[in-house]
């Protein structure tokens, strides 16, 4: 159940602010938590960014054809 | 102690899981952060902040405004 | 763009002006207190303070939050902040005061606060010159001035007790004035710009290049103490005055001083003089090229990347290159619009300006407009001697 884990620093001011922040707000049960899910929140947001509507090699077409237009 | 390490050794720590670390380690790459504590307390602020921001009223009595007016209309600003 | 709210920074604005029955027993005491006499530089801060310029400040900084400032430049309570706000003592000056003791600050021997000691302690100059200023070269003006400081520091919340004359007082607003002016204009985007220098083509073009997508523009030169050379503060301002009179739109311009000393200190000052507009109620704020620099100290840029560090400012930076006047594409441009060599560019120079100025010339119109090249030449000498 319980997956390893890794222990990062953060500074004491930081970590303050989101234990406040929790407080005020609610929705988390710990500072770890919101930084949980911070963590995976950039995740989503970068593989939205990132997530291929087409393949490797489509995207190597697409260049291509840009580079075949001089585009780039 | 000398100053610096005064304020150095004001660290804390938090777990996460070793999956996330790495993927967060993998993202970060190539982006200007240097480590994951690093981009973690960038989030943190960044999140924090912009949730703060959304929450304010101006703190003045609604005396002390029109006191502000009248002076600002003396002055030609108004 | 998103209309914002503009929340003080720190989120409240501090207010330490003692009014009222507190006002008339604070003046009482402080008769009796023992007194440190301030510089201007640090009288008018403590005027700042109590106004809300600096919140979230309450007064001069305490040593935990001097230490944070210096190497993380945020307070202890991680709140940005990037240059220490702090009050520098003889050891005989405080003879016989203890930390929790009441202290009256005065100027001119007139006392106009009074201060709460909270904590009296050391500091290492060379250490603040380095963090600060990233050197300890005594040519450069900020660290020559902190080697000059004295031996101690004092820390502690003030309440302002009496105010200091301003021969510009007509444009000495507020924070909670501009708030309320601004909000009575109808604006929502605000952005500030940060000057100690008489306007020519390169400012006005990087201010409407800003007020182009902001509801208004707030103009806010530095007053106080100059270099030899520079433009007085009178000039300056009667500058500014024939710009907005010639060449701004009715009501979108805001002008009004601000009495703080330059410091010089490059990335960090800029991150400073955001923070205190912020406080005025700007959203925006204009980042010049090599922003309160000084000589070669810091790179061009150095004090764009520095907003990187910031993602919890809550003003936003906006990093407008330096302009100058195509004669192909027949305007004022800047590097990133204009495709040019510079064989057709004319640059604007605050040196050559000057020059000419100094001579009894009108510089060229694309350097500054006539009724501001005018308006300077009124005075008998424009520059500070
Ligand atoms: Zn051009």
């Amino acid at each position: 159940m319980s997956e390893d884990k890794v222990t990062i620093k953060i500074s004491k001011d930081v970590y303050e602010k989101a234990k406040q922040y929790i407080e005020k707000y609610g929705g988390f049960n710990s500072v770890e938590e919101l930084v949980e899910f911070v963590l995976n929140e950039a995740l989503s947001e970068e593989q939205g960014e990132a997530q291929r509507v087409y393949s490797k090699e489509e995207e190597e077409k697409v260049k291509e054809r840009l580079r075949a237009l001089g585009y780039i | 102690m000398s100053e610096k390490e005064k304020t150095r050794s004001r660290y804390t720590t938090v777990s996460i899981p070793v999956t996330l670390y790495n993927r967060i380690k993998e993202l970060i790459k190539g982006t200007g952060f240097t480590s994951v504590s690093q981009y973690v307390t960038y989030v943190l602020r960044e999140i924090i902040a912009a949730h703060e921001e959304a929450r304010y009223t101006e703190p003045f009595s609604e005396e002390d405004k029109k006191r502000i007016i009248e002076k600002l209309k003396k002055l030609g600003y108004l | 763009m998103v209309a914002m709210v503009s929340k003080p920074h720190g989120g409240r604005l501090v207010r330490r002006r003692a009014t009222g029955k507190r006002l008339e027993a604070l003046r009482e005491e402080a008769k009796e207190l023992p007194k440190i006499e301030l510089p201007y530089d640090i009288a008018v801060d403590v005027e700042n303070i109590a106004n809300g310029v600096f919140s979230p400040l309450e007064g001069f900084l305490v040593q935990e939050d001097y230490l944070h400032v210096l190497y993380d430049m945020r307070l202890s309570n991680d709140v940005p902040w990037t240059i220490p706000i702090v009050l520098d003592v003889d050891p005989d000056e405080i003879v016989g005061v203890k930390e929790g003791d009441d202290v009256a600050l005065t100027y001119n021997g007139k006392p106009i606060a009074v201060m709460r000691v909270e904590e009296i302690y050391g500091w290492d100059k060379k250490e603040y010159a380095k963090m600060v200023y990233k050197t300890t070269d005594t040519r450069h003006p900020g660290v020559a001035k902190t080697l000059e400081k004295k031996e101690l520091l004092i820390g502690g919340p003030i309440d302002l007790i009496d105010h200091i004359e301003s021969r510009f007082e007509k444009y000495l607003l507020w924070p909670e004035e501009t708030r309320v002016l601004f909000r009575e204009k109808g604006w929502k985007t605000i952005v500030g710009f940060q000057t100690r220098n008489a306007p020519h083509r390169g400012h006005e073009y990087v201010q409407k290049a800003a007020l182009t997508f902001t509801d208004g523009l707030f103009i806010n030169p530095l007053v106080g103490w100059k270099k030899k050379g520079d433009f007085k503060d009178e000039v300056i301002l009667a500058a500014y005055e024939a710009l907005i009179k010639h060449y701004y739109p009715k009501d979108v311009v805001v002008l009004a001083v601000l009495r703080t000393a330059m410091r010089y200190a490059g990335p960090r000052e800029a991150i400073h003089h955001a923070i205190l507009r912020k406080n005025f109620g700007c959203t925006h704020f204009i980042v010049g090229r090599d922003h309160a620099g000084v000589g070669n100290f810091y790179g061009p840029y150095e004090a764009w990347d520095i907003f990187d560090e910031f993602p919890d400012l809550g003003i936003t930076p906006l990093f407008i290159r330096e302009a100058f006047y195509c004669k192909k594409c027949g305007g004022m441009v800047n590097a990133k619009i204009c495709p040019h060599g510079e064989e057709h560019r004319l640059k604007i120079s605050g040196t050559k300006i000057r020059e000419m100025l100094k001579k009894g010339e009108k510089p060229p119109e694309y350097m500054m407009r006539p009724e501001v090249a005018e308006a300077i030449l009124r005075f008998d000498n424009p520059f500070v001697e």
